[in-house]
């Protein structure tokens, strides 16, 4: 994946809420924030591998629903105490269409 | 134009009630202070560490001049305000500075007694209440011996302790026979003097002073028996009066106080008091608490909320002495009503003494062994029942099992790699590790810096003590009024009586009104929240489902590697051949892996992919199943024996109650979950008294049971009465539900709930008031008409599909 890849229209992602994308290889958390900023992060929490699409999305942050890390959507990092990262994929919003970047 | 708001009073209440303000609405208005102290405001609580030199006069202030720049506001330092002329409303300043004001808050303090006796003017005579008089008896102790402090309260003792330390010899001169009287019994206070003597400290008991020695400057005292004493400084610490000259001079009502109403007004409506200057509902208070209560207050009527009320204090008192553990609150004397409980080790200088009354705490002395005041103090607060475990608690919380507060030697004695934290695994040298390296303070810090007490808190106790022990004198408990997040600074109960209240109908007008800190919450408040609107306004409120905890969302339990758990509600337990083959089908067809009977009395099926779910539910929808909500804050279960139709021993049908119980209660939402069960006679094989509701059936009729738990922390049911029909339990039982869903605080289960208010409070709604226990009952009935619509159904019909399929690209 190099390009931009259209994966979603805008409405098809709940505000506060994710949806998952599934590659051949991976799945991929797509957040959509309440100021409609969209975000997509590898759907790995960087503490035990929960699934951060079922986490609560606040601000830019989610909340993974297995032991409560919580991740910043912007890089994928879990915030200060925690550590750890999860990988953050680039994003853009097309009209309604939403695109990621490999 | 800005509205114009005046405080007249630099000092601990004044300025709080503008911090609070300005967290409220910053820009509302043009603020101006007018403080006869040449200082920013300090903590004057602390002048007594400073007197014994622990602390300097930089690290007691609270707001230096940069923090009144910051905030725009005007700080007129070491003016004192001369007069208010409430029709042109300007105040007016000694060098003539004239303020003119939309609002007013007078927070003036007070000023120490000084004994009207012959005397009492000379040089060297002082009171000891602000910066200026700390200056003073810190130069008379490097020029004088000897000095003479009377009063033996509070304020006496801390001044004697801080002169003493400064190398003087001093004595206390007191009018009563023991110490600090209206804080201490005579046990205790013989104990506090004990120790002060030993300290070096002196005591003349019983004297009354008559007269003040000396020509210009005091040389001594000469009390009533004809005794004398030397002197070369004398402190008077007798006592305070509220300073409400100025306000009496504007033809404000003063009593002792500058009387105010519950809202901090003064009769002069656009008048604010707040502060040791006032008396409300009779009684002026001299500690900081009450008025840091009163200063909420006063700013919420400010920024015009209008919500808050401030209807009075307990307060509670510590002594500032270092070495000296002291704690005393509420009625420590008692009366003929109340029972005294009275623990006491001469040897190793401890003195605990509660005062019960109905069972309730009504006050408490301790000496030497202070760890469990403020548990006391809590309880005594919130009115709790102590009758089950009043046999023990005078040994504390710690004695009451993992869940109270370790005391300080217990932690202090465990090893580094004793296991803290059971959940997380986390032990006492991390935590001590975390404390100092990362400088962390409070509770909070701890928890998100080594997730110890983060899940199910019962180690929370241990960590307050690892706090206290680590830090020594800078740890200070969590306030008794916690805020539901760190979103707000409200609390459960101010944000459950804003909805009601003020009929907020959706989460943005609760934020809004609240003025929340984030713009869509946390975690934490979505859930809570949406409960609350939800349990409220059940006709209209649009549940919010990005507000809902995974399994809630998802309508199955999240397992550790991502799939869910499926549970099929079996009404009271029972199931027929045709059900459990259509289980089985089920099963095969979505290869679950695992089955298992659950402790509740049906069949969970474990390792189900998200995917799969509609499907599945779709199969056991046709089959005539519905959602067994084991996976929310919701009804979960109603576990039944086999009870009259086969047992031997079964007095009434309990299958068949419990059946007629799921019905009617199924898909309700809960704070947390709630689970019944029904037993057919009190050998209670359905363990009906571990349960949030419980029915044991007997010969005549039913045995209502409630508030109990198993898991963590057991406790066994209260009885709530006895019933005659089968009519009756379904009415009992919604309106305790009810009563419940609407006063609990959101993740607080029914046992917890109800010694937090007391058994006496769900008797008096459901036994004694057959109005309002119908009531309840018709409000339960009314929300179940919208929540029992089986989620599964809907879902298998395609409601939420998004959430359950992925988006699938190639790449
Ligand atoms: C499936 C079941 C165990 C079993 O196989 O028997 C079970 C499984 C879980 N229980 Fe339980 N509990 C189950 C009966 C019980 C019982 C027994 C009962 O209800 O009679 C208890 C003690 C009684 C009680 O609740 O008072 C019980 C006390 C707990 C507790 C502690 C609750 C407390 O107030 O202290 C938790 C933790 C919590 O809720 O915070 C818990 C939490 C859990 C969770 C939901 C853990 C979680 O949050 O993920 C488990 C889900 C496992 C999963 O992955 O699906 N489970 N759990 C039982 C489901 C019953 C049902 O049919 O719905
Ligand atoms: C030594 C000491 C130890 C204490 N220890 C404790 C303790 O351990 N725990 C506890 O809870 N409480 C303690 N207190 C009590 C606590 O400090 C007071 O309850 C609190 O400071 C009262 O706040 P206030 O704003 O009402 O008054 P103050 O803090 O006294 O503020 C009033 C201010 O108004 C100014 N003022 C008065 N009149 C005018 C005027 N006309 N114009 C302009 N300015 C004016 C005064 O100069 C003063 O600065 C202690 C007090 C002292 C003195
Ligand atoms: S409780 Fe005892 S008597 Fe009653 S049904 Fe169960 S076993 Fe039978
Ligand atoms: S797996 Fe995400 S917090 Fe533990």
């Amino acid at each position: 994946m190099s390009n931009w890849l259209e994966v979603a229209k805008l409405d098809d992602i709940p505000r506060l809420g994710s949806r998952v994308v599934r590659t051949d290889t991976m799945e991929i958390a797509v957040f959509r924030a309440a100021d409609d900023s969209v975000f997509a992060l590898k759907n790995v929490c960087p503490h035990k591998k929960g699934p951060l699409s079922e986490g609560i999305v606040a601000g830019h942050t989610v909340t993974c629903p297995l032991h409560n890390w919580k991740i910043n959507l912007e890089d994928g990092c879990a915030q200060g105490p925690d550590e750890g990262c999860t990988h953050a994929f680039e994003t853009k919003v097309d009209g309604d269409i939403v695109y990621l970047k490999g | 134009m800005k509205e114009r708001l005046v405080l007249i009073g630099n000092g601990m209440a004044g300025v709080r009630t503008l911090e609070e303000l300005l967290k409220l609405t910053p820009e509302k208005y043009d603020i101006t202070v007018f403080g006869e102290e040449p200082y920013g405001n300090y903590n004057r609580i602390m002048l007594s560490p400073v007197l014994a030199s622990e602390k300097t006069i930089d690290e007691i202030m609270l707001n230096d001049d940069q923090w009144y720049a910051d905030n725009n506001v005007t700080l007129h330092k070491g003016r004192k305000v001369t007069g208010i002329d409430r029709v042109r409303k300007v105040v007016r300043a000694d060098d003539g500075t004239e303020a003119a004001y939309d609002r007013l808050i007078i927070a003036t303090g007070s000023t120490p007694f000084i004994l009207p006796v012959p005397g009492a003017d000379k040089e060297g005579v002082i009171g000891f209440r602000d910066i200026h008089d700390v200056d003073l008896m810190l130069e008379a102790s490097k020029k004088y011996k000897k000095a003479v402090v009377i009063g033996g309260g509070l304020l006496g003792l801390e001044a004697a302790n801080g002169l003493m330390k400064q190398g003087m010899d001093v004595t206390v001169v007191h009018l009563l026979g023991h110490l600090m009287e209206r804080q201490l019994d005579v046990t205790a206070a013989k104990m506090l003097q004990q120790s002060l003597q030993d300290k070096g400290m002196k005591f003349l008991m019983d004297h009354a002073t008559e007269e003040v020695l000396g020509d210009d400057h005091v040389t001594g005292l000469k009390f009533s028996d004809g005794t004398e004493i030397a002197a070369d400084l004398l402190v008077m610490a007798v006592g305070i009066k509220p300073n409400i000259e100025l306000a009496q001079n504007a033809g404000l009502h003063c009593e002792r106080g500058i009387v105010v109403n519950d809202t901090m007004q003064t009769f002069d409506p656009g008048i604010y008091s707040v502060g040791e200057c006032v008396q409300h509902r009779g009684v002026c208070y001299g500690l900081v608490a009450p008025l840091f209560e009163q200063a909420k207050v006063a700013a919420n009527h400010l920024a015009e909320f209008g919500i808050a009320r401030y209807e009075g204090s307990v307060t509670s008192t510590m002594l500032k002495v270092t070495g000296i553990d002291l704690f005393s609150a509420g009625d420590f004397l008692g009366d003929d009503d109340t029972e005294e409980m009275v623990f006491q080790d001469v040897a190793s200088g401890v003195y605990k003494k509660i005062v019960l009354r109905d069972n309730r705490i009504a006050g408490c002395v301790m000496y030497g062994d202070t760890i469990d005041g403020t548990w006391y103090f809590q309880m005594l607060k919130d009115g709790t029942d102590v009758s089950d475990f009043r046999n023990t608690i005078l040994f504390g919380q710690a004695h009451l099992g993992d869940a109270g507060h370790g005391d300080d030697t217990r932690v202090a004695a465990m090893p580094d790699d004793a296991e803290i934290c059971g959940c997380n695994g986390v032990c006492k040298g991390d935590i001590v590790n975390a404390i100092s390296e990362k400088k962390l303070f409070t509770l909070d810090d701890v928890k998100a810096h080594t997730k110890a007490a983060s899940s199910c808190g019962s180690c929370t106790g241990l960590v307050e003590a690892l706090l206290a022990h680590t830090l020594g004198g800078d740890y200070s408990e969590a306030p008794s009024k916690k805020p539901l997040c760190s979103c707000t600074d409200y609390s459960h109960d101010d944000i459950i009586g804003a909805i009601r209240n003020q009929e907020l109908k959706s989460m943005q007008a609760v934020r809004d009104f609240l003025e929340w800190k984030t713009p869509d919450g946390c975690a934490s408040c979505r859930p809570a929240l949406n409960y609350y609107l939800l349990a409220n306004w059940p006709e209209e409120y649009q549940d919010d489902l990005q507000s809902r905890f995974i399994n809630e969302r998802a309508h199955g339990n999240i397992q550790k590697d991502g799939t869910y758990s499926v549970v099929p509600r079996m009404f009271g337990g029972l199931c027929t051949p045709s059900d459990l083959r259509a289980i089985a089908d089920v099963c095969e067809k979505y290869s679950v892996p695992e089955m298992k009977v659950t402790g509740g009395q049906r069949i969970d099926l474990f390792g189900v992919k998200k995917e799969d779910l509609p499907g599945m539910w779709k199969d056991l929808t046709d089959a005539g199943f519905v959602s067994g909500h084991a996976y929310g804050k919701a009804m979960r279960t109603v576990k039944t024996c086999a009870g009259k139709t086969w047992c031997r021993f079964g007095t009434q049908n309990s299958t068949g109650l419990g059946v007629k119980l799921e019905e009617l209660t199924w898909g309700s939402w809960m704070p947390h979950k709630f689970k019944l069960a029904v037993s057919g006679c009190p050998r209670n094989c359905a363990e009906a008294t571990i349960k949030d509701f419980g029915v044991v059936c007997v010969d005549s009729g039913y045995e209502l049971h409630v508030g109990g738990n198993g898991g963590i922390k057991v406790r066994v049911t209260d009885f709530l009465c006895k019933v005659d029909t089968e009519e009756e339990v379904l009415e009992y039982c919604g309106a305790f539900i009810q009563k419940y869903r609407e006063e609990a605080h959101y993740l607080e289960r029914t046992a917890p709930w109800v010694e937090r208010v007391g058994l006496a409070c769900v008797k008096q709604a459901i036994l004694e008031d057959e109005a309002q226990r119908k009531a309840l009952y018709e409000r339960f009935l009314l929300s179940q008409k919208f929540a029992q619509i089986d989620p599964w159904k809907q879902r298998a019909e395609g409601a939420e599909s998004c959430e359950f399929n992925p988006i699938r690209i190639s790449a």
